[in-house]
């Protein structure tokens, strides 16, 4: 394999930053917030992936079975929750959602 | 062989009774808590002379063992133990045997106080605490015992507790023996130190302490960073700080004048006889480490000397009977310390024994006198009690006459050894102590004939006036009864007169073995140099010749002449006390100020820690703390005013913050490094 | 083109790709685009992992995420009726700070990890020539309890996100089947106790016969 470990890192830094400025960008929509942190664990977990595969260990690669699981419930029970105040709210307009304010 | 068993029993006996009289005292009612009380008392006393005899005659080697393990700390463990030598001995017969008499004497005195159960309850516990203090046989029981007779005292002086005078008195003796014990704890302290420093491990039993008291010699100890101090001298002036405390010394006399104030058998076992003289008890017991610093013991004469010759003094101008009888006890204690500072502790046990005997005969008798005077203690309006109490009258003779050391009471071997040994000590401020206490023979002799005129001879200075209602426990105006005054009851007066024959008769037969025979030769150790019992015994051919001698003797004759003086002044021209009173009207205000003493100590030390806690209260408490405290919420309650504006409580918020953290963060690390 | 040339190749279009599709996700109007433009993006990704000889991984971010996560997520976002106006408002404010946030985060990121340090080309690979085989044998060694782990948070999510979303509707006519099943004989009929006798009121006069009860 001839593919630098940098590229690798490189690419997932910008991948990072794009979920951190979609973050910022998409600041009232739930659902793309929540892409967002899936863009997020992408970033983490390709960084995982090219570790193991360069230092010949696989417990990077473990990990990220492990994050993938907990991703998949992540986003089983936020998509749940968002479900849920749809239903009450009739909105996932966080803006709205300030029941807990001050 | 001493039984363990029967040490137990001996020591725990009054707290027994204390506890059943004091806790059942509703139970068992007045009759029952005195019966207790007199049996656990009683019970203790048979004990004590069994195990004098035992070890005295009955040839039993030295009790010392450790009964319980209270505490270990790593190496350091400390026991309940007994150590029962001759010094304790005499000390437990002398103790138990003042305490039973008062015990009966109670009965009378208190017939019709409310408290009659609180009172036994209190007195047994007294000897109880006043056992486990003589009986130690390490410095941590001696140290609670003489804590637990600290707090009896206090509890007894303040018996009569809606007497403002009494609670203020009781608090006083309870916070004046606090600097004493201040002294003495850090002198146990000091030992500790010693013990570990010198390897002879962390200890505070008295037989390794003791054993190893060579070792002190040349040690010092910095405390203040420069200036070396010998280390022997540092704990024995600490512990004697104690003794200064317990044992009324100048300059912290003050409190036990004042604790008059409470019940008169009282002032007989507590502050007479027994507690006052734990400190003398405690010195002769530490005679090991004493003989290592003749400083200590020159601090230690000249503090007795000073309240011998100076306590006395006052008694001469006090009109309150019981007040006379307590100056005079300053004083003796004072002939006592003097004689520990001139290394004659046989002397001073001795003197401790007969004092203890007859001056809790004064005290009994002045009870007695001030029942007769319903609880007038005013000896001006005293007088021609002696036909109408004979056994009042005589017995307190007796007790005067050894007091004022006539040859042939018991006051008289004691004392004069004392002044004798005085004379005799090359220590340095012996010279002072002895004039001390050779002067203080004639004021001795001065008070307690003038108390004896005052009280029982001359016309009666107080009326009868029948029918006059009387008010709880005290007349209303000095000098008026309801009526005649009579001789107390047998409860009363027996133990007046078994006081009596010791008082009389006891320096007989115990001069010899106690001063010049080797009865404290397991327990009191003094340095050849120092010894000057030693030298005395060489010109002592016993108690007759020394009793025939002392009538050539400057005591006798100071005594003799103070006896003339009182009876001159008080019995046939009462008015020249008046005038010469007048003419010496300086010294006269300061004797009758008590020297200031009070005033002295008010205005350094309580005015000042009034001070102190009042900066402390207004300043630090109210300032500093409060001011922290109730800062600090208000603090948090504006910050939180202004910091709940950040819970927006909206999602984005929350992120954004998160980010700028996270991008803070990595700045951070980028500018510094990872490492 | 060499065998290196290619791979390298592949990886600079996957990753372009990818990295596309993650913009669109961000930037898109219609969540449905985001959406799918995600499914793209794990798509290319998987690929960046297959090149980097993950070959489980990679087809299980295939299976799992595309196949499952971003279904749920296209299910979600079609069957609720959002109003998205609303959502965009501040859109065109926030650009430029999400964009500055995001290039001074990408900046510090680089600078820190010094990309130098990492330029290593990667030995022969470790994994032999089954990936699965690698992966396994280290999964059921040593990281065998946080498997089962695992497996038990899978299953708390999947009763919590079923918990969450359930709706019972009380008014709704359907069969408790649990309680048909647990019935006994004895509560089928119920037994009353009635006096025998009634006092009857004076008689009324006779109603009109009432049809059958139904």
């Amino acid at each position: 394999m001839s593919i630098p470990e940098s590229w690798y890192i490189v690419f997932a830094t910008v991948l990072f930053c794009i979920s951190i400025a979609g973050i910022f960008i998409n600041r009232k929509n739930v659902i793309v917030l929540l892409m967002c942190i899936e863009l997020m664990l992408l970033a983490v977990n390709t960084n995982f992936v090219a570790f193991s595969r360069f230092l010949g260990n696989p417990g990077g690669q473990v990990f990220v079975f492990f994050i993938l699981t907990v991703a998949a419930a992540e986003s089983a029970i936020g998509l749940a929750i968002v479900v849920l105040m749809f239903r009450n709210r009739r909105t996932i307009n966080v803006g709205e959602l300030d029941s807990l304010r001050y | 062989m001493i039984s363990q068993n029967l040490l137990i029993v001996l020591t725990a006996a009054p707290l027994v009774g204390a506890l059943i009289a004091g806790l059942l005292r509703n139970r068992i009612g007045r009759a029952g808590a005195a019966a207790v009380a007199i049996a656990s008392v009683a019970l203790s006393f048979f004990a004590s002379c069994v195990v004098f005899y035992q070890l005295v005659w009955g040839g039993a080697p030295v009790f010392n063992a450790n009964v319980y393990t209270w505490l270990e700390v790593g190496k350091f463990s400390i026991g309940i133990g007994f150590l029962v030598d001759r010094l304790t001995a005499l000390m437990l017969v002398t103790v138990t045997f003042v305490s039973l008499m008062v015990h009966i004497y109670t009965i009378g005195y208190m017939r019709e106080d409310p408290g009659f159960q609180r009172f036994f309850a209190y007195i047994a516990l007294f000897t109880f605490s006043m056992l486990i203090l003589v009986i130690a046989n390490n410095f941590l029981q001696l140290f609670v015992g003489w804590e637990l007779v600290g707090l009896v005292s206090y509890l007894l002086i303040g018996f009569w507790f809606h007497k403002r005078k009494a609670n203020f008195a009781a608090l006083k003796a309870f916070i004046v023996n606090r600097v004493g014990d201040f002294g003495f704890i850090l002198g146990i302290a000091a030992v500790l130190y010693a013990t570990n420093q010198l390897g002879y491990g962390p200890t505070l039993d008295y037989a390794p302490v003791f054993a190893h008291a060579n070792a002190l010699a040349g040690q010092t100890i910095t405390v203040v960073s420069g200036h070396p101090w010998s280390l022997a001298t540092v704990i024995c002036i600490l512990l004697f700080i104690g003794a200064v405390g317990k044992s009324a010394q100048a300059p912290l006399h003050v409190w036990l004048p004042d604790s008059m104030e409470g019940p008169t058998p009282i002032s007989a076992l507590i502050h007479a006889a027994t507690m006052v003289t734990a400190g003398i008890f405690m010195v002769a017991r530490m005679s090991p480490l004493y003989e290592m610093s003749p400083t200590a013991l020159s601090v230690v004469l000249i503090v007795g000397a000073t309240t011998a010759f100076f306590m006395g003094l006052i008694g001469v101008v006090h009109n309150d009977i019981k007040k006379v009888i307590a100056y005079s006890t300053l004083s003796q204690l004072g002939y006592m310390v003097v004689a520990l500072g001139a290394s004659a502790y046989a002397a001073g046990i001795f003197h401790l024994m007969t004092h203890a005997f007859f001056k809790a005969l004064l005290f009994l008798c002045s009870g007695s006198v001030i029942m007769a005077m319903h609880h007038g203690q005013d000896m001006r309006f005293m007088g021609g009690l002696r036909k109408r109490m004979p056994i009042t009258y005589l017995t307190m003779w007796a007790g005067s006459l050894a007091l004022c050391a006539m040859p042939g009471f018991s006051g008289f071997f004691s004392k004069d050894q004392i002044i004798e040994a005085a004379g005799a000590s090359h220590i340095w401020g012996a010279t002072y102590a002895y004039w001390c206490v050779l002067l203080g023979v004639f004021v001795t002799a001065l008070y307690s004939f003038r108390l004896l005129y005052m009280t029982f001879h001359g016309k009666p200075r107080w009326k009868v006036v029948p029918g006059l209602h009387e008010e709880e426990g005290a007349i209303p105006q000095p000098g008026v009864l309801p009526h005649e005054p009579k001789e107390s009851p047998l409860v009363v007066t027996i133990p007046l007169i078994l006081l009596a024959i010791p008082s009389v008769i006891i320096g007989w037969f115990t001069v010899r073995p106690l001063l010049y025979g080797d009865w404290f030769k397991s327990s009191i150790k003094v340095l050849p140099g120092h010894d000057v019992l030693a030298g005395m015994g060489a010109e002592f051919h016993g108690a007759l010749p020394m009793f025939w001698h002392s009538f050539y003797s400057a005591p006798f004759l100071l005594a003799l002449a103070g006896f003339a003086v009182a009876t001159y002044v008080y019995q046939f021209n009462p008015r020249v006390a008046g005038k010469v009173a007048r003419a010496l009207l300086p010294l006269y205000k300061l004797l009758n100020r008590k020297y200031y003493a009070d005033y002295l100590q008010y205005n350094l030390f309580a005015w000042g820690g009034i001070r102190l806690g009042r900066w402390f209260w207004k300043g630090t408490d109210m300032g500093v703390f409060d001011g922290a405290v109730n800062g600090a919420a208000f603090v948090t309650e504006r910050g939180s005013r202004v910091f709940r504006r950040l819970q927006t409580g909206f999602l984005y918020h929350y992120a954004f913050a998160m980010i700028i953290g996270l991008i803070l963060l990595l700045g951070g690390l980028w500018y510094w490094g990872l490492t | 083109m060499n065998h290196a040339t290619l791979q390298m190749a592949c990886f600079v279009v996957f990753a372009a790709v990818a990295l596309g599709a993650a913009l669109t996700v961000v930037l898109a109007k219609n969540t449905v685009h985001s959406v799918l433009s995600l499914v793209l993006t794990f798509f290319s990704v998987a690929c960046l992992w297959l090149l980097a000889q993950a070959e489980f991984l990679g087809l299980a971010l295939v299976v799992v995420y595309v196949g499952a996560v971003m279904v749920l997520f296209l299910f979600v976002v079609m069957m609720l009726d959002i109003d998205l106006e609303p959502m965009r408002e501040g859109f065109i404010r926030y650009l430029p700070v999400g964009i500055a946030a995001a290039v001074i985060m990408l900046v510090e990121m680089l600078g820190i990890i010094g990309i130098k340090a990492f330029d290593i080309q990667a030995g022969p690979n470790p994994a032999g020539e089954s990936n699965i085989e690698w992966l396994g044998e280290a999964l059921f060694t040593h990281f065998l309890l946080p498997f089962e782990i695992a497996a038990l948070i899978l299953t708390v999510g999947l009763v919590a996100a079923v918990a969450l979303a359930l709706r019972v509707r009380t008014f709704s006519k359907h069969q408790n089947a649990a309680a048909q099943s647990a019935v006994r004989a004895g509560e089928r009929i119920r037994l009353v106790k009635m006096a025998a006798v009634v006092a009857v009121a004076p008689a009324p006069a006779p109603e009109p016969a009432k049809e059958p009860q139904a």
